[in-house]
């Protein structure tokens, strides 16, 4: 029993006791032990990872128990401590902790509250599954148990027909995914002969250039089956194509689009191309082709997330550029710097995200933004946190000095793509540049919209209902609300959030203001990089570091001339004049509505796949299944039942006579028979 | 000369009626009772016809076994009518269809 059992079991049995025992010990008693139990696993996890970053940790494997032993399959259940594994062990059990606590303020007046921090544990424990797997079948255990949690969480308000239809989505797009994940499983298995992730690295070089038949081509094993597994990271962390379940799935309570869909389980997809990366480094094509999805996702993202008006969509469009930018610094050979990345996005997108949960909370459900505006001074400490998480998105900071989270991971990506000599990373950089800008635009109109100007909140449909409900027992409301209509507030006070919910923030708010300054050495200098990543299975391009650091000027400042470029745009378009966005919109009337309507990927994939699926669902309901199945099968057997035993009534005629009648004539076609036959 | 033909043919037509009167009758059960005993003595003739054209006693002694057996199933057959009329108040054929399915 090592402290590695104690960080992975401990939420299990917290999810078990909150979720089984709820009624039991009652829902104080459920909360304090998942949130205990997680504070504990945290307290844990750090250690740890800083063991691996001073160098007095190495990695190691603590076994569980057997698992399976069939035939040539043979596997243990253990638990992989590395300095992969490290480093997710302190995201998500960090994140989660803090999001258990917040969800104490946010979720209190919520009737099920032992059942969210049951999920929220049972998540996390499947997610630290994930991270320690030692071979593919236990990652992929994890990997459909952080998607089971996902689907529970996300439909959590399960009153809500939208909350219901975006679990099911989330679910099924990720379905799309897992396939391609567990064929690339399949494969592994078939051409190495094991699911050990040490053995398959091990072994992979020698496979370099052999061929496979696959749907009737030949093609190059290697790329084949990292191309498989990458489109199970697509599903998992909404790439291009398997995003649209992302967006949806702010349904859910905003602690979970915090937790689930920014910091760790969209990030899972990242995390297996690195632990597998040894793997990826033997199939350019495949690299090649996680540059190109990563690369297109990250301005795909991006420009939608330009046009979206609900404040909590805006930010999960920013989760999916962010994690583009994390496959295509994979893809270009990167592996640390999209580490890093996924480290400092955990920070300062979960405080995004529970920084606009607050805002939500203090503006009654309003998700809105155009109700939003003048937020600033009724709820300073939301500001303040939420104004270090944008300054740490568009990575803010200056070249040689230092800056936020953001500035050193965002950076070091970008270096990477242009300093890398992979096929497609002039593509790479010069879309990260792009969406660098735009993604300093949305971010900063995020901030502009909802916390300064003039309030509008007057048109908000939940802040009406506030005051309505209020004006019923408060006689001078009427003036009141007479008076604000002329302000915009509708006479509405919001509140800053409780002690509960400000913390995590105060938390988070630490680490997107220092998380990249603290830990850019280890992760992605050419020396110490070298050193912490040595042990792990992260194949870490050393010369890529170095390359890196060589950049021309114009490359490093690049990210920062960008992101001003798009803070100045923003500041301009909703701070100085008030209706450039409205004539900007009329003045690209078609590509305004492209992006708001997200590209039309929900309108294709309609078309596509689901109504041919409804159409092939109804075909085989009414015509197989009622026509043929039905019809000949139970009904028909008995609609032949019902009509003899009709036929056979009619003869019942109750007088005696037919009786007699009909003896006789039995009688007498007995006797003649036997004559006959004599 | 009389021969065992016309027993036959007397015993036949007897039989027929009998049959008849159970099948076409609607009106009274006692009419059945009455056909049921007509099909009885058409069955004792042959057998006394043939008991006599054969020389063999054995089917003379059965008719008189068959005349019991008609009589005491008359007088349970009459008795049922008393009991069922009591019950019913009619012993019309039609009405007697509690059996109907």
């Amino acid at each position: 029993m090592t402290s590695i059992h104690i960080i992975v079991f401990l939420p299990l049995l917290a999810a078990l006791v909150a979720g089984l025992g709820q009624r039991f010990i009652g829902a104080v008693a459920s909360k304090t032990i998942t949130t205990a139990g997680l504070f504990t696993a945290s307290l844990l996890s750090w250690p740890i990872f800083i063991g691996f970053l001073n160098g007095s940790e190495t990695a190691y494997v603590a076994p569980v128990m057997n698992w399976v032993q069939s035939g040539d399959l043979s596997f243990d259940w253990e638990l992989r401590v590395d300095a992969l594994t490290a480093v997710m062990l302190v995201v998500i059990t960090t994140v989660s902790a803090l999001v258990h606590l917040y969800s104490w303020g946010y979720m209190e007046e919520d009737p099920d509250q032992p059942r969210f921090f049951a999920y929220l544990s049972l998540f996390t424990f499947a997610m630290l599954m994930l991270v320690t797997a030692n071979n593919l079948v236990q990652m992929f255990f994890g990997w459909e148990g952080v998607g089971l949690a996902s689907y529970l969480l996300i439909g959590f308000w399960y009153k809500k027909p939208s909350a219901n239809a975006a679990a099911i989505k989330a679910f099924v797009v990720n379905r799309v995914g897992d396939l391609g994940f567990m064929l690339g499983i399949f494969g592994v298995f078939w051409l190495f002969g094991t699911v050990s992730i040490p053995d398959i690295l091990a072994a992979a070089p020698d496979k370099v250039g052999s061929s496979i038949g696959f749907l009737g081509f030949r093609v190059d094993t290697m790329s084949l089956l990292c191309i498989l597994l990458f489109i199970g990271a697509m599903g998992k962390s909404a790439q291009l194509g398997l995003h649209t379940w992302l967006p949806d799935a702010m349904e859910g309570p905003t602690p979970v689009s915090a937790l689930i869909h920014a910091a760790t389980m969209v990030t899972a997809g990242v995390f297996m191309v690195c632990r597998l990366s040894p793997l990826f480094e033997t199939s350019q094509f495949a690299l090649d082709v996680v540059t190109i999805v990563g690369a297109t996702t990250a301005i795909f993202a991006a420009t939608v997330g330009l046009v979206q008006t609900d404040i909590k969509r805006v930010i999960a469009y920013s989760t999916c550029s962010q994690l583009g930018y994390m496959f295509f610094a994979a893809g270009t050979g990167a592996y640390g710097a999209a580490m890093f990345h996924l480290f400092t996005h955990a920070f300062f997108k979960a405080l995004l995200f529970l920084g606009a949960g607050s805002v939500i909370h203090a503006m009654h459900h309003e998700q809105d933004m155009r109700y939003y505006g003048g937020l600033r001074k009724h709820i300073p400490l939301t500001f303040w946190a939420m104004m270090a998480g944008t300054l740490a998105i568009t990575g803010v900071g200056i070249v040689g000095v230092g800056g936020f989270a953001g500035f050193y991971s965002k950076d070091a990506i970008i270096e990477a793509a242009f300093a890398s000599h992979s096929t497609f990373h002039m593509y790479a950089f010069g879309i990260g540049v792009l969406a660098a800008l735009l993604t300093s635009f949305y971010s900063w109109r995020l901030m502009f919209l909802t916390f300064f100007g003039t309030p509008r909140w007057a048109q908000s449909e939940h802040i009406q209902h506030a005051m309505h409900d209020h004006g019923d027992h408060d006689e001078h409301t009427h003036d009141h609300v007479h008076d604000a209509h002329i302000d915009g507030t509708a006479g509405y006070h919001p509140h800053e959030s409780p002690l509960p919910m400000l913390i995590p923030l105060g938390v988070l708010t630490l680490g997107a203001i220092f998380a990249g300054f603290v830990f850019h050495g280890g992760f992605i200098e050419a020396e110490t990089g070298k050193a912490f990543w040595a042990n792990s299975t992260l194949f870490f391009n050393e010369h890529l570091m170095h390359a890196m650091h060589e950049v021309p000027m114009w490359v490093k400042l690049s990210s920062t001339v960008a992101m001003l470029t798009g803070l100045l745009v923003a500041y301009v378009m909703y701070q100085q004049s008030k209706d450039a966005p409205k004539r900007l919109a009329t003045a690209f009337a078609p590509l305004y509505r492209f992006f708001l309507n997200k590209w039309y990927f929900d309108e294709l994939y309609n078309a596509v796949f689901v109504r041919p699926a409804f159409w092939f669902g109804r075909l085989f309901w009414k015509q197989g299944d009622i026509g043929i199945i039905d019809r000949f099968g139970p009904n028909g057997s008995a609609a032949v039942v019902s009509f003899g035993s009709k036929l056979a009534v009619k003869m019942q005629s109750g007088y005696l006579y037919t009786y007699a009648l009909v003896m006789l004539l039995g009688l007498v076609t007995a006797v003649s028979w036997m004559m006959v036959r004599t | 000369m009389i021969g065992i033909e016309h027993y036959l043919v007397v015993s036949s037509i007897l039989f027929v009626m009998g049959v008849l009167g159970i099948f076409l009758n609607r009106k009274n059960v006692i009419i059945i009772l009455m056909a049921i005993e007509l099909i009885l003595l058409a069955v004792n003739i042959n057998l006394v016809a043939f008991s006599v054209f054969l020389g063999d006693l054995t089917g003379q002694i059965f008719a008189m076994f068959v005349l019991t057996v008609a009589a005491g199933e008359a007088a349970i057959g009459l008795a049922i009518l008393v009991i069922y009329f009591r019950g019913r108040g009619t012993i019309a054929v039609d009405d007697v269809n509690r059996m109907k399915g």
